[in-house]
């Protein structure tokens, strides 16, 4: 099929208007839809439009909660219905307040849903010394199946120095 | 005038324009910039100006944006040393180094946005320059971040590393055999992205592109500055046999092109950016083949910013309308080559 406008191009754009009951068929080619307005291809969706897209696209629920299960972050007064249009937080307290809600995203958005990289050093004390002992603990087990118990035994010894220094701090 | 990774020399610079690392960081208990107060934002601003200024070497220079001219914006923003959202927040700055690798910005879409940009190919460079300005500010400041989730930003897309990697690629042979398309798609098979650099749409203005991580959450700075450099480096070798094909083939016509690109340069009295850009490609190619001697690849990196709208005005020294910009931009060229 031709396109209608221009009798040139093949039509790929099919646009069904229904406008006071009436309906209309068009078939335009890319350019002259473009021309016409008729659509918008080339305006690109933005990141806002895809983020609440994928916000808003989970399985229906088989009842309503939209209004009842709406939190709202504490320290900057953020709604989670306002963050699912507008896909931005308020804070960084607002991923604690949105908790568990946000979990999909993030498995959407990245395919993982927790951190692997840098620890800072100030803010991450703490975390590293835990990351450390999980890093600890999964090589005990490799050395106590391996059945190399002299390496296990050096592992121990660092797990409960790590242990010792970790409880003085709290 | 010019500086950074635009004059500097780096490794694969034939292919590999410049690599860049960006990494989001926010402040403990306090709303994003979209949230803060005049006030507040201007307090932020200091607070970060004093934790980066204790590292004395970086000579660091705060601008912010309010009391800046717009053409001086523009300026920094083709030198791609901040970006498009902080020259439209009214409560921006950034921190910009002595010698153009490193930038702060300062709110921009989170409190601070650490860039720092090196020419060529030296992504992991680039990381190590980043994180340690990274581990500078975090001396006084008490950033946001989460044990499970990372460093906490403004857009879910962001969280995790905050970090952005990302290479600008000159493409002109892949681009001419046609086999972009099949490039930009399987780099998104693989979590990664490329889209062209200038030009809109499907056309891509001086086969410039930049590839880029999308996953932050789940992948160590490490890793992804490793899959940006194991792919870009892919894409070069793709992109020197879609050369070394083009030379074999087709070497009369190319030489052509190449001094058709030459001669307009040289002798142009009025000209578009678009028409600039596309002949400043096949130089550029014209140079890595041998094909034009005895000129440096900074010209035309210099040329490929300083013939941007606000650099020219910048130039002339007063706002110039698009036709009278066509003229500077030719006379700039001319005076250049």
């Amino acid at each position: 099929m031709l396109c209608n406008e221009c009798g040139k191009r093949p039509a790929t754009v099919h646009i069904t208007k229904i406008e006071n009951g009436k309906k209309t068929n068009m078939h335009l080619c890319e350019q002259c839809a473009l021309a016409k307005g008729a659509l918008s291809i080339n305006t690109g969706f933005s990141i806002n439009d895809l983020l609440t897209g994928i916000l808003n696209s989970g399985t229906p629920l088989p009842f309503k909660v939209d209004f009842m299960d709406d939190p709202v972050c504490p320290v900057c007064g953020m709604k989670y219905s306002h963050f699912r249009e507008t896909g931005r937080f308020g804070c960084g307290s607002c991923y604690n307040s949105f908790g568990e809600r946000l979990t999909p995203l993030f498995r959407r958005i990245h395919g993982n849903i927790s951190h692997t990289g840098k620890i800072p050093n100030r803010a991450g004390t703490k975390f590293k010394a835990m990351r450390e002992m999980e890093y600890l603990k999964a090589e005990l087990a490799v050395a106590i199946k391996n059945e190399e118990y002299e390496k296990a035994a050096e592992i121990r010894d660092k797990i409960r120095a790590l242990e010792k220094s970790n409880g003085r701090d709290e | 005038m010019m500086g950074g990774w635009i004059t500097q020399q780096g490794p694969q610079n034939e292919i590999v324009l410049s690599s860049r690392v960006r990494l989001a960081r926010n402040i403990v208990n306090t709303p994003f910039p979209a949230y803060l107060s005049m006030e507040e934002a201007k307090g932020l601003i200091n607070q970060v100006e004093a934790a980066a200024k204790k590292n004395h070497e970086r000579g660091y220079k705060l601008l912010v944006m309010d009391e800046l001219p717009n053409i001086e914006r523009q300026v920094l923003l083709e030198k791609h040393l901040i970006s498009p959202d902080l020259i439209k927040s009214a409560k921006g700055a950034a921190l910009i180094s002595q010698d153009e690798l490193l930038s702060i910005m300062i709110n921009e879409e989170d409190h601070i946005r650490i860039q720092c940009i090196l020419p060529g190919l030296q992504m992991k460079s680039a990381w190590d320059m980043a994180n340690s300005e990274d581990d500078v500010l975090e001396q006084t400041l008490d950033y946001s971040y989460d044990e499970k989730l990372g460093y906490l930003t403004c857009c879910p897309t962001n969280v995790g590393t905050g970090m952005r990697a990302s290479a600008m690629v000159h493409l002109p042979a892949l681009n001419m055999i046609g086999n972009i398309g099949k490039i930009l798609q399987t780099v998104t098979q693989i979590g990664l992205t490329i889209r062209g650099i200038y030009g809109e749409g499907t056309e891509f203005q001086g086969n410039l592109f930049q590839i880029s991580n999308q996953i932050t959450l789940g992948l160590s700075e490490e890793e992804i500055v490793q899959n940006i450099s194991a792919v870009t480096s892919q894409i070069v070798e793709k992109e020197k046999e879609a050369r070394s094909l083009l030379l074999n083939n087709n070497r009369i016509q190319l030489e052509d092109r190449v001094w058709r690109a030459w001669g307009i340069l040289k002798n142009a009295r009025v000209i578009t950016s678009q028409e600039a850009m596309k002949l400043l490609s096949d130089v550029r190619l014209g140079m890595d083949l041998n094909i034009i001697e005895n000129l440096s690849v900074s010209i035309i990196n210099e040329i490929m910013i300083e013939i941007q709208p606000a650099n020219i005005q910048k130039y002339a020294g007063e706002e110039l309308s698009p036709e009278a910009r066509d003229i500077i931009r030719a006379e700039i060229i001319r005076k250049k080559l």
